[in-house]
Order: C-alpha cells, then sequence, then structure tokens
C-alpha cells in the first residue's frame, strides 16, 4: 500500500482497509474514476455504513404503506386511490459552510426526491437547530440566511412552506441543523420506482448542466467532522436555482403523465454516481454511461469531476428507445436540456467511458451491496458531554415573571418572523397556516378529506435521555396530530448525532433508535423513510442528538380539522391528561433558564396509555365537540394555556390547585400525556376521569391560581417580540 | 364566461388561480409560447409566481414572450385582464398599467393576510365590490412596493385608476400612498399585488376574493 493512490483514498474518507476491499473486489488497482466513485458510493452518507444495521430495527410496515424505505421517497395510502410520498432529509453540513444555499439546495433536494417517484410536491416543512441567537452572531447570520434560502426555494417553485420548528441550543453552534421535509400526491398505481429495467434502454440526464460545484459534498462535508479551515469548503456546496428545478418538476410530471418512462432518479449526494449505480442495482443491471456526452457548464473537467458533481437540478431516467424523441420532446417544451447519455447493460457492471475510452470499469455490487457495515461500539458517557447551558433566571423568580420569561424566550417566542418568509398558501390546499393549530392541514383534491402533518424533535431531552427522548419526538408528533383529528399513517425521520466511530455518540443513536422503534409500534406510525446525518461535530464539541420525526395522518373531515386558540367566551377549559403523565423540569425549558446541568431522569412513557389518550383527544377534534385542543409540550401547561390565549386573542381564569394536586411542577414541567382542549362543558365531562376541569374562557387575561393575572395583549407582545427583536 | 390564465416557466400560482375563477365560470391555461388568446376566452388572468426565475428584474422577460403581444391586444381591444403579484409587475413591464413595483422596505419575502379598501368600483375586476368594502386577501411577495411618480399618481387618482388601498395599518411593503392594486385608464386592466386567488374558499382562509373574479362575470351596467 504505497503507491500514489494510498494516499489520495484517504483524502477522500477511506480508510486503509477499505481501500483494501476495493483493490479486492476489483481485483485491481482503482484508477482515478473508480476510486472517486467507490469513496462516495462507500461514505457515511451514501453507505449507511455505520448506521446501516441500526436501522433495520425501525418497524417500516403498515396496513397503509404502500413504499417504503429504499425508494426516493416512502408513500402511504390516503384514500380514494391517493397516496401521499414523504420524506426528509439534512442538509446540515453545506448550511453550516453556506446557509443560504445550503438550505436552499436541502429544499431542492428534498422536493426532487418526491417527484422522482412521480408525486407533485404539495407542501415542505423544516427543521431547524441554531446555537444561541442572543449571544452568537453566528448563529444569527445563520439562521437568517438559512430561513431566507428555504424560503427563496420553496416560495420560487410554488411548494408551500406549511410547518416547522426551530430550537437554540449552544451545542448547535458550531453545527446547525438543517432538516427538510417534503410532501406530495400522487394516485397510488403511478408511483414510480428507480430500478432501471430493459437492456437496452436509453439513459437520459435532463435537467441543469453539470459543472464543479458540490464535488466531493457527501464525502467530504457530510461525512466527516467539520473544523478549521471549513470557509475553504465553500466551493463544495452546491448552488441552487428553483426556476431550473420548477421546469424540471413540471417536465418530470409530464413525462410521467405519458408513460414516457420505465423509471426516473433524481441526482443528489454523489450525483452521477449514486444516481445510476442505484438505479442498476436495484433493476439487478448495468449501466454504461458516456460522460463525454453530459452537458457542461465547465468545458474542462475530468471525467471523475462529471461522474461526483453535485450540481443541482438534475435527473436521470430510464427510456425506451422509440420513446426516446418524445421524451426529447416534452424536455424542449419546458426549455430543460436532455441528453442520452448511457444505456442499459446486462454487464451488472457500472461502466463509465469517456467516448470509446473506457475510463471506470466496477461491479454495482461492489459498490452498492458491499460497502462494508460496521458494528457500532455503544458505550454510555462516563462524565456529562454537555455543558449546563447559561442560567438567565432565579428559581425564586415569581410565577409571572417566569412565564414571560418562557413566552419571550428564543425557544418558545413566535415563529412568524420565519413563517412569513414562507409561502403557505400556493396549491390552494392549505387549511391551517402556522400557528393556527398544532399541526399543518392540507385537504386532500376533491375530497372532504384532509392530511395532518408534523415535525418535531427535542435534542435537549435526547441529549439526557437518548431512549426516552426519542420516544418523546414521535409521541409529540402524534400529540400534535390528535390536536388537529388526524390519525397517523406513517413517519419519517432524519437522524442527527455526532461522530458514530466514539462510543458514547453509539450509545446515543443505538438508544435512540430503540426509542423510536418502540414508540412506532406502539402508536401504529410505521418509518416509510427517512435520513441519517453524522459526524455532527464542530469544534466545540457533538451537537445535541437529535432525532427528527416527521408524521402524516389522515382526517375524515378538513372543516373539522382542530384549531390551538381558545375560541368562546365561557368555554370550560380541561386539562386532558393521561394516569402516567408526570411532569417534570428536569430537560425542560424553565430548567434551561435556571442553567441546570442536562441530568436527571426524563418520566417514562406508558405508551399504550398515551395512544389512547391521543385517540380520545382525536375523536373528540373529529367529532366537533371541542373547540380548541393544544398538546402540553414545552414549558408545560403555564404555556399551553397562554399559547391557547394567544392564539384565540382571549383570557382564560384557571385554577391551579387541581393541577398542583398532580405534580408540584405542574405549571412548567414537561412529560408526554397532556393536552390543554375547551368546549362546552358536557364535552369536556365526556372526557371522564381523564378531563382535569380548569376553569374557563373570557376576560382579558389569563389568570392562573393566585400567583399569575397577565393582559393577553401583554403575553402576545413578549411572544410575538422573542424573537423577532433578536434578529434587528 | 371564460377565464384564460397565462403559464410562463416560473409561474407558480396558475392552477389556484384557475380554480379560483372555475368558480364563477370556465378556465383554460395558456401556454407562453402561443400566440393567439382563443376566441372563446372572455378575460385574461397573468397569475402569480417567478416567471422565468425573476431573473433580470421580475416580470421584465416574461413581458416579451409570445403570448403576451396577444394579451396586449386584447386589452387594447377592451378586454378584461388581471395580473396578479407577478402577473401586476408583467402588466406593468408591459405598459399595459402605471407604475413600477419595488423591492419591500423589509427586503424580504412576505406572506401575510392582509386588509385592503376598495377605492374605485369602476373597473372590470371590481364592478361587484361596494365602494369603501372592507377585503381580506392575503399578500405573497418580496417585490410588491408600488411606486409611481406624483405627477402620475395625481393623474390616476383624477382618474379613478387607483382601485384599491391597503387598509390603515396593513401596508406590508411601503407601497406610496398604500396602493395595492391599480387600473389603467380604461379601467378593464387591473393589477393588484394581493392574491384573491387565495381568497375562495371559506376551508382555506377568506372569500372576499371571489368578488374580483365575480366582477368580470357581472353584466356592465348600461
Amino acid at each position: 500500500m504505497s503507491s500514489a493512490a494510498s494516499a489520495r483514498h484517504r483524502e477522500l474518507g477511506l480508510t486503509d482497509s477499505e481501500y483494501d476491499l476495493i483493490v479486492e473486489k476489483l481485483g485491481r488497482e482503482p484508477d482515478e474514476v473508480e476510486l472517486a466513485v467507490f469513496s462516495l458510493m462507500w461514505s457515511e452518507h451514501c453507505g449507511y455504513k455505520h448506521s446501516r444495521k441500526v436501522l433495520r430495527t425501525l418497524p417500516t410496515e403498515g396496513p397503509r404503506v404502500v413504499m417504503g424505505p429504499g425508494e426516493n421517497a416512502g408513500a402511504v395510502d390516503v384514500g380514494d386511490g391517493l397516496a401521499c410520498a414523504f420524506k426528509v432529509e439534512s442538509h446540515n453540513h453545506p448550511s453550516a459552510v453556506e446557509p443560504f444555499q445550503g438550505a436552499a439546495t436541502g429544499v431542492g433536494g428534498i422536493l426532487r426526491d418526491v417527484f422522482a417517484v412521480g408525486a407533485r410536491p404539495v407542501a415542505i416543512l423544516d427543521s431547524l437547530r441554531f446555537g444561541e441567537p442572543a449571544t452568537s452572531a453566528r448563529s444569527r447570520y445563520l439562521l437568517e440566511h438559512a430561513v431566507a434560502g428555504i424560503g427563496h426555494y420553496g416560495n420560487s417553485i410554488g411548494v408551500a412552506t406549511v410547518g416547522g420548528e426551530i430550537y437554540f441550543e449552544s451545542a448547535y453552534e458550531h453545527n446547525c441543523l438543517v432538516n427538510a421535509m417534503c410532501l406530495g400526491l400522487i394516485e397510488t398505481e403511478r408511483l414510480i420506482r428507480s430500478a432501471a429495467a430493459g437492456v437496452g434502454n436509453v439513459v437520459v440526464l435532463f435537467g441543469a448542466r453539470t459543472g464543479r460545484d458540490g464535488i466531493g459534498g457527501a464525502s467530504v462535508l457530510a461525512s466527516a467532522e467539520l473544523g478549521e479551515g471549513d470557509a475553504a469548503k465553500r466551493p463544495t456546496v452546491q448552488i441552487g436555482d428553483p426556476f431550473e428545478e420548477k421546469k424540471l418538476l413540471e417536465c418530470s410530471l409530464e413525462l410521467l403523465d405519458r408513460d414516457l418512462l420505465v423509471s426516473l432518479q433524481d441526482l443528489g449526494a454523489a450525483g452521477l454516481t449514486s444516481s445510476s449505480a442505484e438505479m442498476a442495482s436495484k433493476g439487478e443491471v448495468g449501466i454504461d454511461l458516456d460522460v463525454r456526452k453530459v452537458p457542461l457548464r465547465e468545458a474542462d473537467m475530468e471525467p471523475f469531476e462529471i461522474m461526483i458533481s453535485e450540481s443541482q437540478e438534475r435527473m436521470l431516467c430510464v427510456v425506451e428507445p422509440d420513446d426516446v424523441a418524445d421524451v426529447l420532446a416534452v424536455c424542449e417544451r419546458w426549455e430543460t436540456r436532455a441528453t442520452a447519455v448511457g444505456v442499459v447493460t446486462d454487464t451488472r457492471r457500472l461502466r463509465v467511458f469517456d467516448g470509446e475510452a473506457l475510463v471506470g470499469d466496477m461491479p454495482v455490487e461492489a459498490l452498492v451491496d458491499d460497502c462494508p457495515v460496521y458494528d457500532l461500539a455503544p458505550a454510555p458517557p462516563a462524565v456529562g458531554l454537555y455543558p449546563a447551558p447559561e442560567r438567565v433566571i432565579a428559581d425564586e423568580a415569581p410565577a409571572a415573571e417566569t412565564l414571560l420569561a418562557l413566552l419571550g424566550s428564543a425557544n418558545l417566542a413566535s415563529r412568524r418572523w420565519a413563517f412569513e418568509q414562507y409561502d403557505c398558501l400556493v396549491g390552494s390546499a392549505t387549511v391551517r397556516r402556522p400557528e393556527a393549530a398544532d399541526a399543518a392541514v392540507l385537504r386532500l383534491p376533491d375530497s372532504k378529506r384532509a392530511l395532518g402533518v408534523s415535525i418535531d424533535g427535542n435534542g435537549r431531552r435526547v441529549a439526557i435521555d437518548p431512549y426516552r427522548g426519542a420516544v418523546e419526538a414521535v409521541v409529540e408528533c402524534s400529540a400534535n396530530l390528535a390536536c388537529v383529528g388526524a390519525e397517523p399513517l406513517g413517519l419519517t425521520n432524519c437522524l442527527n448525532f455526532g461522530n458514530p466511530e466514539k462510543p458514547h455518540i453509539a450509545y446515543q443513536l443505538t438508544r435512540a433508535v430503540a426509542g423510536l422503534a418502540d414508540a412506532c409500534r406502539a402508536l401504529g406510525a410505521p418509518v416509510v423513510g427517512g435520513n441519517v446525518s453524522l459526524y455532527n461535530e464542530g469544534g466545540g464539541g457533538p451537537i445535541y442528538p437529535t432525532p427528527v420525526v416527521g408524521m402524516v395522518g389522515e382526517i375524515p373531515d378538513a372543516e373539522r380539522a382542530g384549531r390551538l386558540g381558545f375560541a368562546r367566551e365561557g368555554d370550560a377549559v380541561a386539562l386532558i391528561a393521561a394516569g402516567s403523565w408526570a411532569p417534570s423540569l428536569i430537560g425542560s425549558e424553565l430548567a434551561k433558564l435556571r442553567g441546570a446541568p442536562l441530568e436527571g431522569e426524563l418520566p417514562s412513557a406508558d405508551l399504550g396509555e398515551l395512544r389512547a389518550t391521543h385517540a380520545a383527544v382525536r375523536q373528540a377534534v373529529r367529532s366537533g365537540a371541542l373547540r380548541s385542543a393544544h398538546d402540553v409540550a414545552e414549558g408545560g401547561v403555564a404555556i399551553a394555556l397562554a399559547e391557547c390565549c394567544i392564539a384565540g386573542g382571549l383570557g382564560a381564569t384557571v385554577d391551579v390547585a387541581p393541577l398542583l394536586e398532580r405534580s408540584a411542577d405542574a405549571l412548567f414541567g414537561e412529560g408526554p400525556g397532556a393536552f390543554v382542549v375547551s368546549g362546552p362543558a358536557e364535552a369536556l365531562r365526556a372526557f371522564g376521569g381523564a378531563a382535569i376541569p380548569l376553569g374557563t374562557v373570557g376576560g382579558p387575561q389569563l389568570r392562573l391560581g393566585d400567583e399569575i393575572a397577565v393582559d393577553v395583549a401583554e403575553l402576545s407582545r413578549v411572544h410575538a417580540h422573542g424573537l423577532a427583536d433578536l434578529l434587528h | 364566461m371564460k377565464f384564460g390564465v397565462l403559464r410562463f416557466p416560473g409561474s407558480c400560482d396558475e392552477r389556484d388561480a384557475a380554480l379560483a375563477a372555475a368558480k364563477v365560470g370556465e378556465s383554460e391555461i395558456l401556454w407562453h409560447q402561443d400566440r393567439e388568446i382563443p376566441g372563446d376566452v372572455d378575460a385574461i388572468i397573468v397569475p402569480g409566481g417567478f416567471s422565468y426565475g425573476d431573473y433580470l428584474r421580475v416580470g421584465a422577460i416574461a413581458r416579451f414572450s409570445p403570448i403576451m403581444a396577444a394579451v396586449e391586444r386584447f386589452a387594447r381591444t377592451g378586454g378584461p385582464v388581471l395580473g396578479i403579484c407577478n402577473g401586476f409587475q408583467v402588466l406593468c413591464e408591459a405598459g399595459l398599467l402605471p407604475g413600477a413595483l419595488l423591492p419591500n422596505t423589509s427586503l424580504r419575502f412576505l406572506c401575510r393576510q392582509v386588509e385592503l379598501d376598495v377605492v374605485s368600483t369602476e373597473t372590470a375586476w371590481t364592478r361587484a365590490c361596494d365602494p369603501g368594502e372592507r377585503l381580506s386577501v392575503p399578500v405573497k411577495h418580496t417585490t410588491g412596493r408600488y411606486y409611481a411618480p406624483e405627477p402620475v399618481l395625481e393623474e390616476m387618482e383624477a382618474h379613478g385608476q387607483i382601485v384599491l388601498r391597503y387598509a390603515s395599518g396593513y401596508n406590508p411593503n411601503g407601497s406610496v400612498a398604500d396602493i395595492a392594486g391599480v387600473a389603467n385608464a380604461a379601467g378593464n386592466v387591473v393589477g393588484l399585488m394581493p392574491h384573491p386567488e387565495h381568497a375562495v374558499d371559506p376551508l382555506t382562509g377568506s372569500v372576499d376574493g371571489l368578488k374580483l373574479f365575480a366582477s368580470v362575470a357581472v353584466p356592465v351596467p348600461a
């Protein structure tokens, strides 16, 4: 192992033993193209070599799943012959280096994943994490530019951004998270897969030209820790062009509509390399590609650069020879460049030609299936991994002051500043806009039914207990859906973690996936797809382990989709609480404001009981009996009540005694299993023992026991300004 | 009553506009490379979106697409034309409407429900409204700050060409004189930044936008 190539493979992120395995598979040393291709296909990003085994433990089957993991996006049956395709994906490292383009191309990539299965994208949600905006100018910069990038791409392409979440913790200071989720709709029988088929069929590349942007993105950026010199990695970040993608989208859907394609695949991480290898692998065929036919942005690109470029807005399709002329004509009508660049073969090899010259020849199986898969070596950390946050409020602060401090804190304040930069209306399907309900609600075409969608994950709680924290992410999504009357159909997840080669990160990852798996099974929500983002470690150590869950559910009657705001003076207010509801300050937002260390025990979740509680709330919303429903989450019951007041513009008078009987920390404590609901008193009595009567809607103030009496106008002001004021 | 809704590369709201128009008549999508408006089309909608990626300047490239020559002929012979958001920008670029749209004072994209005051009911697209009527309609744009030089504004005022204003406190973009929508002198061509096509169904918002589409379907008073 003394050849020049051996130094090169390390630069490309391959270990010496992986290099030896490549030599063994090829029966010779790889050439430049082959080494580049292997380094990407065997990167963590494409090969999932540290996560594949643990991912296999997630439940992926359910009665409504019509396409599970492995395709560009998973899909669930949503009735009337329609399927909803959806997926969440990370673009963390590019966004940490160049937030606007990183976030924009994150949205572009997830959109392509959805229309690659033939679905028309109908909604985008995003899940973002940054360092503390109050003290970090860099975090404010990342936030502002990432939000602008998401808006730029989604708005321009005409897909509504309907929901999302943003949290700030110092653990994300060096390594922000930008996860984007997209949903699309398609007639189930028209779903298209990516497997290449038909020896002699033509491989057509269409969309943007190929340039040097994003070269090595998957291996250099996404599969290693960030560190010094990241600015120099900026050229590895792709540049997005939503106009090009809009044409690509319409063009792809027209091609599918006219039955002109055998299969379709988007070009994402590792570009032409992974798209062609995956298509060949799934179809158990070979593909010959001629890189000289690929339309280039720069004339003098090397074959290996063409193979690994991550230039955006490109798709690859397989077409029967007789249909090629029609395919090119449709592309021309949409002013989308299309070129036949290859052919399907029976060799089971990916062969790369530069004109006549063969410059790469690799067994597809070696690229896709023989990527080494590593066992994790999990071990719980001996000492705390994360420093305690900075204290900003005294333990003795009066309850009203505590309430306002929480309400105006960066994590709980209104996200209006962000979501007003997104078009949430295009498509005419948005039944519940941001901050109107716990989940976004999208009506289905030509139907009275609707979908509820939520995205959630709480890294701080997962940092304290990876298992219970991950369980809570699934529970939280299901609770959000219950509040709009939606029953879970399936979910997608994005696992954002640090370096899995370190035992304590491996511990976080394995425990979190165990929690996700148990919660998915218990709540009947199978995983239909997702994404893994590892090596999220900057100079300051690992991020909080952050599994993000995106869940889709169905609502039989869109007219009855729930809202979170109090709606009518005189309505009764109650807390619907599972018997196992045990709120505690451990891991809570208040604990963070008090500077508490990340330690202690999170409340355990009785998943069977929670499922029943969610079902009861969902049924009450669906029946129209409730006028508002809101899940108790960050900041506890007190914040949930304040949010109901703000959203409805109405006050409430609440008795705290029955709450404090349940727990001394019932006001600000957190833990799964409780909802604030309002409606006619008899509707709330229908919940029986699960309902704790709290009080009545009305008046200009939120009055909470003797200690809290704050004008709703003041609550609204603090909530509205908490984040926005940090950003001027 | 048949509406023709233009589709440029980069249009986003053409389906929404066609759905909205279909609530008061029929609608058909028209392709940007067409050179003629079909004979059975009674009114044209130039929809929102990012035609040609907003490259060069918003609306500047779409204005030169083949269909726009036909739209100009249609408009000059009195045919009703409505430009929404990017469509408004295109009509200003085409010289069918006075003034121009500049970047919002915030320099950010803004999506928000706003209140509008109907100033003129003497146009093809506001005939079904009452003078002074309040409409709740959303805006969503980055480049929506209406501007025209003072003498032009005075002339527009004199000819009733200011059609819609943002209600007090609702101006989202810094538009001069709170102007949200304007008309040509003849009143058959109207452009506005708010999106009436997103305000046609109580399930997804308000229904106030429907009045604009209904206006064209109302017989012209003698």
